[in-house]
């Protein structure tokens, strides 16, 4: 199929429908609002759903009363919309039900800013809503990754049997880019019948399904969250992703950077490489699970000065790098919020003073 | 090699759709390419501008401090970015609403009454169409038979507004031609 | 001589957890009952709310779901878009439904969504231990309004069934009372009739059952149904509000 120029948001609606994700609930909130307004046109011509909710709160329900059914099923919002959301993903993640989420991360806390940031790492990767789980979080570096991500969302929800997040943030949401959608990533749905509430007359079965996130005996409650646990352990060994930039070179300092803020430091890398110095980075594309052997060992490399943490956020990441770094060299933050994306200069900039100091 | 350019003016003269359409010159002539909007909370009569970067290999930074050209569309565009844009660059002038220049000597600078040729041609809509094939021609970002090309797609679902639109095309040629 | 009464298939044979002398039981078997009637507990999926039912999906014998506090309806309305064919009723108290739950209780019904709310008023918290509820009547007490309710602090008890009617979307809105066995008769034509216009994907569906709750309320089981015909029927009328064309 032939390359089309499409902005993030709309590549992210095309992309689920194209996974066979017919089924989408959402609530209109800048940057992500143009997702609803594609699939809302969309939707109808591939005899899907789309139904516009009163509230991120009522969406999060109809994801799940949807995933609950066994069928396939996306929301798209932005952080404020996922706060609210996050009381659902609670019980999705309880209840055990596939559904993708999509969160074109814009400037916090409360209402904070419509421009691009990256400031609900915590809220992506450590829980969000109550309780012990966790989702399985993927950060699109461009409209083509979140193309990638989207498509590849539904089959691993259903093999986690819970909840899935696309990070992005504002700039993958609103730019354009040339993007395909790439056949080979479609996969059939799982059976569902040893769970879902799809009816027993449809799975032709006399037992009832519950779907359900109570757990009164603790003993119980323990197992659940001890087979949660064994989950979120088994994505751990199986799905970790990340990309590794000029890290086959004796770099002397390492960057950890994800999502748009990725790309502005390989541009910074590039330059400082034609000026003869040489800066690798890590690039994690999951980010729980996080890529923790993948950045311990890069910066464990000799040349190896420093290892930074470069966000769009007051430095949430890094606490996973220098989780995964162990101490074996300094790890710190460096980045901007607000929207005002930090520009490659200014990262070249914190670079050389960095590697200054490490003289 | 990468090339980017800022397109700037008033919301409504089409700065975001002329954008696209380079995009869509460089994405069918097999570029790299990325088109990155400003966005606001205002849905009318603010500033909008927008950068479109090409290039030969994998595009890094959306944040671009300096680009290599701008296309300025009114003035308050062209006294807040004229400054930024790299040395050689080309800086396109929408003379019909700036009375103003650069006041640089490392840029080229292409004079484009933009307006005044879309309303002679009919109508002051296709202002943007002039200034982005006289940008286009100018700076040899694109091609412009294929920028052509993609105007007329871009508008095949309004086909009657086509041949206005090639017309401003041309006149935005010759405007780039006689500079 | 053949049996002349069994329990409903619908209903599994599971001991329920509820007060003696609470009304839920016959709310669960009138539901059971017309289930089994319309021959539709294969593609019957209920959905249990945060409240003294919250362990419904043990008592019925079809599929179910559990749902947050007050979202049973965006619940509902997920599954109903996703899968029409299915039957689909959510089963929800005062609180849960008229209070946390509100916005999602009228937007569904605004929506025209095709499925079937039974909502639980006894004008109390049950689960929590009888705090107020949104229905909980002028000076009755709570354990959150010991002195009786405060209309001048807390405003006057809502009405759901008026409240869902004064919709411009058409729907079928209900008022019945498991007081009496004349009510219980007319409370299950009216659970029957709500099942049939869902089957018929003709509009959104919702039967209030006036409902008591000895425990909470400090009476007997008798003394609560005298209370409840006295004090609620006076203030929450019976009948149907609003029916489809």
């Amino acid at each position: 199929m032939a390359k089309v120029l499409m902005k993030g948001n709309e590549a992210i609606g095309e992309a689920a429908i194209r996974a066979g994700c017919l089924n989408y609930f959402a609530y209109p909130i800048t940057p992500q609002s143009e997702v609803a307004e594609y699939l809302s046109k969309r939707l109808p011509e591939v005899n899907g759903v789309f139904v516009q909710g009163e509230s991120e709160v009522a969406v999060g329900y109809m994801i799940f009363g949807a995933a609950a059914c066994g069928e396939r099923v996306m929301t798209t919002s932005s952080s404020p919309g996922v706060s609210l959301m996050s009381e659902a993903i609670s019980y999705i993640a309880g209840a055990r039900c596939p559904a993708v989420f999509v969160n074109i991360v814009r400037g916090g806390p409360g209402l904070g800013g419509i421009l691009p940031s990256q400031g609900d790492y915590f809220q992506a990767t450590k829980g969000g809503g109550h309780g012990d789980y966790h989702m399985l979080v993927m950060a699109p570096d461009g409209v083509q990754e979140a193309v990638e991500m989207t498509m590849k969302a539904f089959p691993l929800a259903e093999k986690y049997r819970g909840p899935v997040m696309i990070l992005g943030d504002g700039l993958i949401g609103q730019m354009m880019e040339p993007v395909e959608f790439p056949d080979d990533l479609y996969v059939e749905p799982t059976n569902k019948d040893d769970w879902a509430t799809n009816g027993m007359e449809r799975r032709g079965s006399s037992t009832k399904n519950i779907v359900k996130s109570l757990y009164l005996d603790p003993a119980t409650l323990n197992n659940h969250n001890l087979l949660l646990k064994s989950q979120y352990e088994q994505m751990k060994r199986e799905e970790v992703r990340f990309e590794s930039y000029n890290t086959d070179t004796d770099y002397e300092l390492l960057i950890v950077s994800y999502g748009t803020m990725s790309r502005v430091c390989k541009t910074a890398i590039d330059n400082l490489k034609a000026e003869g110095l040489e800066i690798g980075m890590v690039r994690p594309q999951t980010l729980f699970p996080f890529p923790e052997k993948a950045i311990h060992d890069a910066a464990a490399k000799e040349s190896c000065k420093h290892v930074v943490s470069i966000e769009m956020s007051m430095g949430q990441m890094v606490e996973d790098v220098e989780r995964s770094v162990k101490g074996k060299k300094e790890v710190t933050w460096f980045g901007q919020c607000g929207g005002e994306v930090p520009t490659p200069e200014a990262v070249m900039e914190h670079i050389q003073t960095l590697l200054n100091q490490n003289q | 090699m990468q090339k980017e350019v800022m397109f700037a003016g008033f919301g409504g003269q089409g700065i975001l759709l002329s954008a696209k359409l380079l995009a869509y010159a460089a994405m069918k002539q097999g570029s790299q390419v990325m088109w990155i909007p400003s966005y606001g909370p205002e849905m009318r009569g603010g500033t909008a501008y927008c950068t479109v970067v090409v290039s030969d290999r994998l595009i890094g930074s959306p944040i671009i401090k300096n680009p290599a050209h701008l296309v300025a569309m009114n003035r308050p565009s062209l006294e807040k970015f004229a400054q930024v844009v790299k040395p050689n660059g080309v800086v396109m002038i929408n003379s019909s609403l700036i009375p103003v220049r650069t006041n640089r000597d490392d840029v080229q600078e292409l004079i484009v009454p933009a307006n005044e040729i879309a309303v002679s041609l009919g109508s002051v809509k296709c202002a943007n169409i002039v200034a982005v094939s006289a940008f286009a021609a100018k700076s040899g970002m694109v091609d412009v038979d294929i920028l052509r090309e993609c105007i007329k797609s871009e508008f095949a679902s309004k086909a009657k507004l086509i041949p206005l639109n090639m017309k401003a095309f041309d006149e935005g040629l010759k405007i780039a031609a006689a500079s | 001589m053949g049996k002349t009464f069994s329990k409903p298939e619908a209903l599994s044979d599971a001991h329920t957890h509820y007060c003696p002398g609470c009304t839920h039981g016959i709310a669960h078997r009138l539901v059971a009952e017309v289930i089994d009637e319309l021959g539709i507990r294969g593609r019957t999926v209920g959905i249990a709310p945060v409240g003294c039912a919250v362990m419904a999906y043990n008592y019925f014998s079809c599929d179910f779901q559990e749902a947050a506090h007050g979202r049973a309806p965006a619940m509902a309305t997920g599954m109903k878009r996703v899968r029409p064919d299915l039957m689909v009723f959510t089963y929800q108290g005062d609180g849960d439904l008229a209070s946390i739950g509100m916005g999602e209780i009228v937007h569904a019904a605004n929506r025209g969504e095709k499925f079937t709310t039974i909502f639980i008023n006894n004008a109390i918290y049950g689960m929590t231990g009888g705090q107020m509820a949104p229905t909980t009547m002028p000076g009755q007490r709570a354990t959150t309004a010991p002195a009786g309710r405060d209309v001048e602090q807390t405003g006057m008890p809502i009405r759901m069934c008026e409240l869902l009617s004064s919709l411009a979307t058409p729907g079928y809105i209900a008022r019945q009372a498991l007081l009496r066995p004349k009510y219980i008769n007319k409370a299950k034509k009216s659970i029957k009739q709500a099942f049939e216009y869902q089957m018929a994907h003709k509009c959104f569906t919702f039967v209030e059952l006036v409902s008591t709750c000895p425990t909470n309320w400090g009476m007997t089981p008798l003394d609560s149904l005298k209370w409840a015909e006295d004090t609620l029927l006076p203030y929450y009328p019976l009948g149907e509000f609003k029916k489809p064309e």
